[in-house]
Order: C-alpha cells, then structure tokens, then sequence
C-alpha cells in the first residue's frame, strides 16, 4: 500500500502530466486555421488517437475490467452498437445494457 | 464576461437522450472504488478527479501505483497515455475560437477537455453562435467535470457495497458510450478510417510497446486516414 504522501506526489504528477497536453494543445489551437489541412489532420488523429485508446481498453484492459473474459467483452461491445443503431442513437439505452449484461454474464 | 444563457445550453448536454451523465457516472463510480482499494482517503480521490480529470490517466495512476512504480514511471507513462488530449485540444479549439473572446477563457477551460466533453462539443458546436461557443464548451466542462468529482467521491463511499461482478459491469459502459458515440460521429470517410484504423493499430501495438501503443497507433491510423480522406475528396 502506497504512503499518504507518495499519492499526493502521484496526483501532482498525474496532473501535471495531463494538463500539459491540454495546454499545448490551447497554444496551439491559436495559430491553426478551422480550414487549414494541418486542422484536418489533427482531428483525424485526434479519433485514431481515441479509438485506440478504445480498442485497447477492450482488448487489454486496466482495472476491475480486466478480470473478465476477452470474448465476453467483445460480445458485450457488439450487442451494444447494434442497440444503438437500431435505438436511432440511443445513448442512455446500450450504456445502461453493457453494465447489466456484463455484469450478469461474468458472474455465470 | 460569459453569455450565462449559452453556458447553460452547454450545461444541459448532461440531460437528454444523448445524456453523457450515465456512462460518466459510472465510470468514475468504478474509479472512486479503485482508488479506495489502492489506499487513497476520500480527499485524494476527489483530488484527483478534481485536478486530473482523465479517466484512463487516473486508471493507469492507480494501478502503477499498486505495483509501487516511481514518480517518474507514473509521470511519463500518465503523459503517454493522455498525450491524446493534445489533438483533440488542437482539433476542437479553432472551432471555439472568436476575437472578441478574451484568451483566458480559452487557457482555463482547456482543462475540461477529456473525451466526454470532447465529443458532445463535436457533435453540437455548430448549432451555437460563432461569437459564444467557448461559453457552450464552459458549460458542458463545468457539467461533466463536476459529474466526474461527485461521481468519485460516491464510487469511493459505495465500494464496499459493490461487488466484483457489479464494478466489472460499470468499467465497461466507459467504452461502449465512447465506441457508440464515435459511431455517430463517422460522417465522412476520413473519421470512419481514422476510427476503424485506430480500434485496429491500438490493441495491435499494445503488443509491441505497451507504453508507445497510442501514440503510434493515433499518429499512423490518423495520417492514413487524412491521405485517404484527402484522395477522395473527403
């Protein structure tokens, strides 16, 4: 178990190390154009970025995540974005299913 | 200073069939408890949500923390994980971007930005005046970031009424909403490359370079898909 003040040093660092991204990307903001390429292509690795982050959070997960079955995960995600499309982009519906069904199916 | 009534259009994102407040909740419910069981008191729980406000940053925070990782181990591998805020800032804020807004605004509120509050900016900005869209983007900041500390400090006072099966369930609405969301957000071919190159380079890299994978897998997935947007005429 980690001592009171090394978690503090770890909020600190983890702070730091997010906010510096988002302030980077502030400045930046200021000398890109909405109609320039160089804006094009930050929003297109901006959803790559996104969607690997995604892809990793099923495949290799961290936390409690992690102790469920791969294929079961991959199951979950997939009934979800078919309920989804056929809820007319319904959000509230797949999310409040994912929870339960993965809930009940790793229990079993 | 701020248009309160445009602040509160961008407030009222948390409501509404496309209500980010759900998935929000439970997932920084599922954080509150991972904290508690890595040793953190309920102050630095809400502390971390409070000045980080990253999910998979605080995730990683924790859990390196559980395996005893150094300062400098968390602070790089926090920076790696999160250095995806960099182009989402970059391809958000020209959007927002007005003369007559003072530049304060801009500096400050780029502390809301995280995936959530991201993508219902995308989705709505364009219903909103040119001249006032910093103040919508304050107001769905202010929205979800306050839903992220709450929901920390509940997780952390719920997680020994929570069981193993029931904090598994909550972990995985954080990535079904977002795949839904960016589902909706494929309106040309270049985002729908981006997101179908990305979901497939992301777990795939993550087996050569755990630490390297989204980096990689955003920059490559990314330009590919800018070349072939590009190509095609979008």
């Amino acid at each position: 178990m980690a001592s009171s003040q090394i978690i503090i040093l770890a909020i600190i660092a983890t702070s730091l190390a997010t906010f510096i991204s988002r302030f980077m990307g502030a400045i930046t903001s200021k000398k890109v154009s909405v109609k320039s390429k160089v804006f094009e292509w930050f929003n297109c690795v901006a959803y790559a970025t996104l969607a690997a982050l995604l892809g990793r959070m099923i495949v290799f997960p961290a936390g409690v995540l992690a102790d469920s079955d791969l294929f079961i995960r991959i199951v979950v995600l997939i009934i979800c974005i078919i309920i989804f499309m056929i809820s007319k982009k319904n959000l509230v519906l797949p999310t409040i299913v994912s929870a339960i069904l993965l809930s009940v199916l790793n229990s079993i | 200073m701020i248009n309160f009534k445009i602040f509160f259009q961008g407030l009222k994102a948390l409501k509404g069939s496309k209500s980010p407040a759900i998935p929000l909740a439970a997932c920084f419910i599922a954080l509150g408890a991972l904290l508690k069981d890595a040793g953190f008191n309920l102050q630095q729980s809400a502390a971390s949500s409070l000045f980080t406000y990253a999910l998979p940053g605080q995730l990683v925070m924790a859990e390196s923390l559980l395996v005893g990782a150094s300062i400098i181990n968390i602070f790089i591998a926090v920076w790696l994980v999160n250095f995806r805020l960099y182009p989402m800032t970059v391809s958000l804020f020209p959007l927002l971007e007005h003369k007559k807004q003072p530049k304060w605004k801009y500096f400050l509120s780029c502390h809301f930005l995280a995936v959530t509050s991201w993508l219902i900016a995308k989705d709505g900005y364009q219903k909103i005046d040119k001249k006032y869209r910093i103040d919508f983007w304050i107001g769905i900041g202010i929205g979800t970031w306050t839903t992220a500390i709450l929901m920390t400090v509940v997780g952390y006072l719920s997680a020994d009424y929570l069981n193993k099966d029931m904090l598994i369930g909550l972990a995985i609405v954080n990535p079904v909403y977002f795949f839904c969301m960016m589902i909706g957000a494929m309106k040309n071919l270049s985002i729908t490359s981006a997101v179908f190159g990305g979901t497939i380079l992301g777990p795939l890299i993550y087996t050569v370079s755990s630490e390297w994978a989204l980096l990689f897998a955003g920059v490559i997935a990314g330009t590919l898909a800018f070349l072939i947007g590009g190509k095609n005429g979008k």
